[in-house]
């Protein structure tokens, strides 16, 4: 990859250099040699000017795509990235829809408010930390503390979906949301620690889990009618934006699902003298 | 199970001055005093009460006096009544201690042993009611050197600055969330950070919806552990953004919002469910490392368009000074350091009291560590913890801080009186609870104007202790260790400070 020195600070890139691509009617720009702000900077200036979608080719590694796409108005754009994106994909991230045709590294929708994340291959770790709102669709796997402290509020509830299977520390002080593992490589749930410290949401794994695998503070229950509703409908999602996924939503359904529950909403109530 | 602990206070009510007016009974969230309609008086339970003062100062026939009860255990040096209390405390409920407040065990302050400088015949002093005095400082990084051209007298900066924060006196408010303190304590700083040319710092509680517009522009708004109330909007309305490390008062640990605190407004403005506890893991879990540090330094960078200084509060521990050239380095442009003496609105006392180190041996370590390494300039300082006037802020500009924050002295300038009861939320002055009746007694107007005018008196007996010095800049002033002298110091804390003796 060509190096290239950083922009200086505060000053804007130069116009970027993009092409309008007659198919889709999206601006492209190839991130062959960019540095993340530089990157950045252009997806803005694109913003800005009103562009509503944008394909980024040969991303590799670079960091923070969609973090700085925030107006007062709320303009909203739709991101394709082919190559692999780097550390904190869409944190923060305020609407928008962006999609990864490869892998993503750690840190996918920290923070994130609303919006859509679609990762095409696996994510890294701490995938959805802190997410308050949106939806993420992993395809394959993700890595260690996947979902720590999601959580939801009035009108937001979160939504992570990961084909594959997760690691351990799995939704840790998870406070609200959904998160449905598919494991559909059938490499088993191995993850230990999951949702230590869990006050909040909902995690389903698709198979089950044992009492060892999860924390103090979590009770496991198999699905019932109204989650494999909710879990019906999220595989179909899934299976939308991953049509080459070799399984049909009825194979997928047919195995049993465990649900994973705080069982307090206040897991340190009892600790203190007062 | 029967308490055998003491009542820490007693309260004394003078029969012949009390008109039975029953305001004690309503200002007194604990219950400490109730109305015996049989023999028409009232009576107090002196279990109950905090030693807030909040009855004395109300009562209309100042007919009640509140002092510690004398009641005493066999005098002994090892076993004082406050360990025997805590431990029969901890045997009748099983629990960790909490407290709220600063520590207030007897660690050397080290602000009453540093004088200050005057001029004498040479260096002339300088009256600030006369001669204008600089005050105004810049928060964030700054240039390795200045560039600038002139033409037809028009002089210009070259060189690219960053984003600093502009504070016209060295004082700012500390984080204190929405949620800890009231909703009209929490205005009520905003409101006089505003007026006051200064800043706020909302802490991990968010910024309510409503204030955004009008608050944001004198706001310091926090990302921590628990990360709530953050959105996109939230942290580019502020004009910094704080990513809270540790606390002075509970380094290495986190904090649980109890879910009784968490009323609907409070929920709204986490972003949370309501009544649920709001945990604040110990560390970031997304920060295990310098690296991962500075890679939330430049999301948020990301996120607010590069266009604010992003500030890392640490708590000020062992090693916290290679730490905080870690942090420098990784792109932080303020570092604010917690020391011992620190404020919180609930900490385990086993922590409060014995972890970290003191605010005025830190500043002098930090600034020494970043200018030996030659990155001073890449980062400003703001000291917090136990800052109780404006000699003990104009000693730390002189060991080296650019500004400080205040929390404590806040709080006490808006009728706080150090009962360190912050964590039940029954205060009684309205600061640290969200009950609507007892928040509902905080003026914002009043409180407000209370803050500016303390800071408006202490940057004024700054003007004058400065003057006095013959400097008329704070800047000059800043890491002039040579202004100071110790008293009554061993040598160890002499060279920690690095400043003479005094008579040297």
């Amino acid at each position: 990859m060509m190096i290239k020195a950083a922009v200086p600070k505060g000053r804007p890139s130069s116009v970027p250099k993009a092409g309008v691509s007659a198919g889709t009617g999206a601006v492209s720009i190839d991130a062959a040699g960019l540095e993340t702000r530089e990157l950045n900077d252009r997806l803005r200036e694109l913003q800005l000017s009103g562009t509503k979608r944008v394909e980024i080719s040969n991303v590799c590694g670079q960091r923070y795509i969609g973090t700085r796409l925030y107006t007062p108005e709320g303009q909203q754009m739709e991101i394709d990235i082919c190559g692999t994106a780097g550390n904190d994909l869409a944190a923060f991230l305020s609407g928008h829809k962006i999609t990864v045709d490869g892998n993503a590294q750690d840190g996918v929708g920290n923070t994130m408010d609303s919006g859509e994340v679609v990762v095409r291959g696996r994510a890294g770790d701490v995938l959805g930390f802190s997410m308050r709102g949106g939806e993420i669709y992993v395809r394959d796997g993700c890595g260690y503390r996947a979902a720590l402290h999601m959580k939801d509020c009035e009108g937001k509830r979160p939504v992570l979906v990961v084909g594959g299977g997760a690691q351990d520390f799995l939704g840790e002080y998870m406070a609200g949301g959904v998160v449905i593992i598919l494991d559909l490589d059938g490499e088993s749930h191995d993850a230990n620690f999951m949702g230590t410290g869990m006050h909040g949401g909902v995690i389903y794994l698709r198979g089950t889990a044992r009492d060892d695998q999860v924390g103090a503070q979590v009770d496991i229950s198999p699905a019932d009618e109204a989650d494999r509703e909710l879990i019906e409908e999220y595989v179909s999602r899934y299976l939308d934006r991953f049509p080459e996924v070799e399984m049909t939503k009825e194979e997928i359904l047919a195995s049993p699902f465990v649900r994973l529950t705080p069982r307090s909403k206040r897991p340190y109530s009892g600790l203190y003298a007062y | 199970m029967r308490s055998f602990v003491f009542p820490e206070f007693e309260v004394i009510r003078d029969e012949e001055r009390c008109g039975s007016c029953r305001g004690c009974e309503r200002q007194c969230a604990f219950g400490t005093h109730t109305y015996d309609p049989v023999a028409d008086r009232l009576v107090s339970d002196d279990h109950k009460c905090a030693g807030c003062q909040r009855c004395v100062i109300f009562c209309p026939q100042k007919a009640i006096v509140v002092r510690p009860s004398p009641s005493f255990y066999r005098p002994n040096a090892s076993w004082t009544r406050e360990k025997i209390e805590d431990l029969k405390r901890q045997a009748e409920t099983g629990g960790v201690l909490l407290t709220g407040c600063g520590s207030d065990k007897p660690f050397r302050i080290y602000w009453d042993h540093i004088l200050l400088n005057a001029s004498q015949v040479t260096n002339p002093s300088i009256d600030p009611l006369r001669e204008p005095m600089e005050l105004r400082t810049f928060l964030g990084r700054k240039p390795e050197m200045l560039e600038i051209s002139s033409k037809d007298g028009e002089v210009e900066i070259r060189t690219e600055l960053y984003p600093n924060l502009t504070v016209e006196t060295p004082i700012l408010f500390s984080a204190m969330s929405f949620g800890a303190i009231s909703y009209n304590a929490f205005k009520s700083l905003a409101t006089a950070a505003c007026r006051s040319g200064t800043y706020f710092n909302t802490g991990e509680g968010g910024l309510p919806r409503e204030m955004r517009s009008e608050f944001g522009r004198c706001a310091i708004v926090q990302v921590a552990s628990g990360r709530f109330g953050i959105d996109a909007e939230y942290l580019n309305v502020a004009q910094a953004v704080e990513i809270k490390v540790g606390q002075g008062a509970k380094p290495g640990i986190g904090g649980h919002l109890p879910g009784e605190k968490v009323s609907l407004a409070v929920a709204e403005t986490r972003m949370i469910p309501q009544g649920t506890d709001a945990i604040s893991p110990a560390p970031h879990h997304d920060i295990y490392s310098i690296e991962d540090l500075s890679t939330l330094i430049y999301a948020l960078k990301e996120a607010t368009n590069y266009e604010k200084p992003i500030s890392v509060k640490i708590a000020a521990v062992h090693n916290f000074a290679a730490i905080a050239s870690g942090i420098v380095r990784a792109g932080a442009d303020i570092i604010a350091i917690d020391g011992l003496r620190g404020g919180t609105g609930a900490a385990p006392k086993a922590i409060r009291d014995n972890v970290g180190i003191p605010t005025e041996l830190a500043i002098s370590s930090l600034d020494r560590r970043l200018r030996e390494e030659g990155i001073r300039n890449r980062c400003s300082i703001i000291a917090a913890g136990g800052f109780r006037s404006s000699s003990d802020v104009i000693k730390a500009i002189a060991l080296g801080a650019d500004a400080v924050y205040i929390g404590s002295a806040a709080l006490i300038a808006m009728g706080c009186t150090l009962c360190q009861k912050c964590y039940t939320g029954n205060c009684n002055w309205g600061i640290c609870t969200q009950n609507p009746r007892l928040s509902g007694r905080l003026n914002v107007e009043i409180a407000s104007t209370r803050l500016s005018n303390l800071i408006s008196a202490w940057s004024h007996e700054i003007r004058e202790m400065l003057g006095g010095m013959g400097i008329n800049a704070l800047e000059s002033l800043r890491g002039n260790r040579d202004h100071l002298r110790g008293v009554g110091l061993y040598e160890w804390e002499l060279d920690v400070l690095g400043i003479k003796g005094a008579g040297e």
